[in-house]
């Protein structure tokens, strides 16, 4: 490069990286306040001088979660929701994604499936007639309800087929030769061979049925039946609807609420993601370029 | 003879086998798209649960002119337009100028872990970012503790209406960029080096080549993901709005989506919120079919 470009070229590179930091700060914060006022003592949240750091380090919201049995059964349906929907929804998108994935001559369905299929994700009835079906097919207040209503995750669907069409045809070919069926080609050859769009389908998947708190809310007549996501909802989202606060009234109910309680639940519904995260993070990247290329 | 009769027995199965593949997908599908789509009737009938949708008389546009001729409705739709429109730009623009500043960072290291960072927001539930949120910009947050600093009063955001939409803009482009910015990465480690390099000779500073080279080579890129954007101009984003706002600040960010749920499952006007519910999906299904056509006309783009 030319001398004379070294020192403004510095100066950015400097700026550059400040803004980057703290933008990535920014992305932090959240969580590590929330963090912090988990940790910190009631009055001191409820006053708001937490600001980077606990503030009279304690660890009562915690000790009072542990009392707390509406809590840790909503958590208990979350993880159910998560450890039977997962495996069940990455089995039906592999099975439907491969036939998707052969051309019209080999699979002479093919385009009519996938007409279908796309028109699903493209259009829908509306929030009103879903929920009228659902509670016609007896899916409130069970798991069942809670795996199945959101159908079946399209997008997934399209990025897993991407990816088997992308998978070399010679391994296919030689697996048939040696007298493999379909169903062993699909599950001994190609699925072993998917691990990074696996993986991001399985994040991408689990990190829906952990985070959907709306089907929780409108198919569950009781609160025992919560999700995780939706029991956060009810107590921290907890302005009235339909009612017009006056602005003193709208502080004084924010002052009125256990805040490090609230934060601890918050963090607890966090971790399960930031521990997974930083293991799967390196594989979602490339499952969605490769899913998202098409030949 | 024989060989043709087991060669069409073998194909026969073959078949077979892919469509046994697909139904469990398609059943589902079956069940949970495509049957409740027949509710769509209620949108041109006066329903009344007792009824049921087949006993309920037909009433035929009757619903959609009460709708249109709805304040409610008209300022519900504008405010829809308008997030989602804002959406759509800065969704555009922040993660690009996000991608172009990273791509400038020699540090490996430090690419990586700002990278691995800002993609965590998008993991996060609204429900979770709405709960800390409040905290943030809260009477008692830290928003109101650095401007006492500053010797400004606490200010009520929360419940301020000009605010609260740029509030809903902002946030969901600082949730969103991170993941946004892969598909541009992805892009610019595909511009081929000796681009630079020849660039350089000539006497090009780092300007110029992002000028020239870096944006030209990402145009397809950003055209194409605009115009896909434009489908989702009625999509102003349910669980963001519905788990931050408030009675007070109705009059700037209620949308669609939140309104069709408040008069269907609060008030219980199951046909004027379907038809609701119904006119977003005509609007979005139609956008989707013409963006996805410009899409394929002009970068040969096909989602499947």
């Amino acid at each position: 490069m030319i001398e004379t470009q070294t020192i403004s070229r510095r100066l950015f590179l400097t700026v550059n990286t400040i803004l980057l930091v703290l933008l990535a700060f920014t992305c932090l914060y959240p969580i590590w306040y929330t963090f912090c006022l988990s940790f910190s003592d009631k009055a001191a949240t409820n006053a708001g001088w937490v600001t980077l750091y606990p503030i009279g380090f304690t660890t009562a919201a915690y000790g009072e979660i542990i009392k707390d049995t509406a809590f840790f059964n909503s958590f208990k349906i979350s993880l159910e929701r998560v450890f039977i929907g997962t495996p069940l929804t990455l089995i039906i998108v592999i099975m439907i994604a491969y036939p998707l994935s052969r051309s019209q001559r080999e699979f002479h369905g093919r385009n009519v499936t996938m007409w279908i299929v796309v028109f699903c994700m493209l259009f829908n009835g509306g929030t009103i007639p879903w929920y009228m079906c659902m509670k016609n097919y007896g899916m409130m207040d069970n798991m069942a309800g809670l795996i199945l209503s959101g159908s079946l995750p399209v997008y997934n669907v399209i990025l897993m087929m991407n990816f088997f069409r992308n998978f070399p045809k010679d391994v296919e070919e030689a697996a048939i030769m040696d007298g493999a069926g379909k169903w062993r080609t699909l599950f001994q050859i190609v699925v072993p061979c998917s691990k990074s769009v696996i993986a991001t389908i399985t994040l991408f998947v689990s990190v829906y049925y952990w985070n959907e708190y709306f089907q929780g809310l409108v198919l569950s007549n009781s609160e025992s039946h919560y999700p995780l996501q939706t029991y956060i909802r009810q107590i921290v989202v907890s302005i009235p609807m339909g009612v017009n606060l006056t602005t003193e009234q709208m502080i004084k109910m924010n002052q009125l609420s256990n805040k490090s309680l609230n934060a601890a639940k918050v963090f607890i519904t966090i971790i399960p993601m930031l521990a997974v995260y930083p293991f799967i993070q390196k594989y979602f990247v490339t499952g969605i370029m490769i899913g998202s290329v098409k030949e | 003879m024989r060989s043709k009769k087991k060669d069409y027995l073998s194909r026969f199965k073959n078949q077979a086998t892919y469509y046994l593949m697909c139904a469990p997908g398609m059943l589902w599908l079956f069940f949970f798209s495509i049957v409740p789509m027949a509710g769509i009737l209620m949108a041109f009938q006066d329903y009344k649960p007792k009824k049921g949708i087949w006993g309920s008389p037909f009433i035929g546009w009757e619903n959609f002119e009460y709708l249109f001729s709805m304040k409610d409705a008209q300022n519900v739709i504008l405010n829809t337009v308008i997030i989602a429109f804002a959406k759509i730009v800065l969704n555009m623009i922040v993660p690009l100028a996000f991608a172009l500043m990273l791509n400038e960072v020699r540090r490996v290291r430090l690419k990586k872990a700002v990278q691995t960072i800002v993609y965590l927001p998008h993991f996060l539930s609204w429900v979770i970012l709405a709960s800390v949120m409040t905290n943030i910009f809260g009477y008692d947050g830290i928003v109101n503790l650095i401007r006492g600093l500053f010797g400004q009063e606490k200010a009520v955001f929360l419940s301020d209406a000009g605010f609260f939409r740029w509030f809903i803009i902002l946030t969901d482009v600082w949730k969103e960029f991170g993941y946004n910015a892969v598909i541009y990465l992805a892009a610019l480690t595909g511009i081929n080096p000796t681009l630079y390099e020849a660039s350089a000779i000539d006497g090009a500073g780092r300007w110029k080549q992002t000028v020239h080279i870096t944006l030209p080579s990402l145009s397809t890129t950003i055209v194409l993901l605009t115009v896909l954007a434009l489908g989702n101009i009625l999509n102003a984003g349910f669980d963001q709005v519905f788990n931050t706002y408030n009675p007070m600040v109705y009059s700037s960010v209620d949308i669609l989506d939140t309104w069709v749920y408040r008069i269907g499952l609060t008030k219980l006007q199951f046909s004027l919120a379907t038809a609701a519910g119904l006119f977003k999906s005509m609007v979005s299904f139609v956008l989707i079919i013409v963006s996805y056509s410009l899409a394929y006309k002009f970068a040969d783009y096909t989602i499947f």
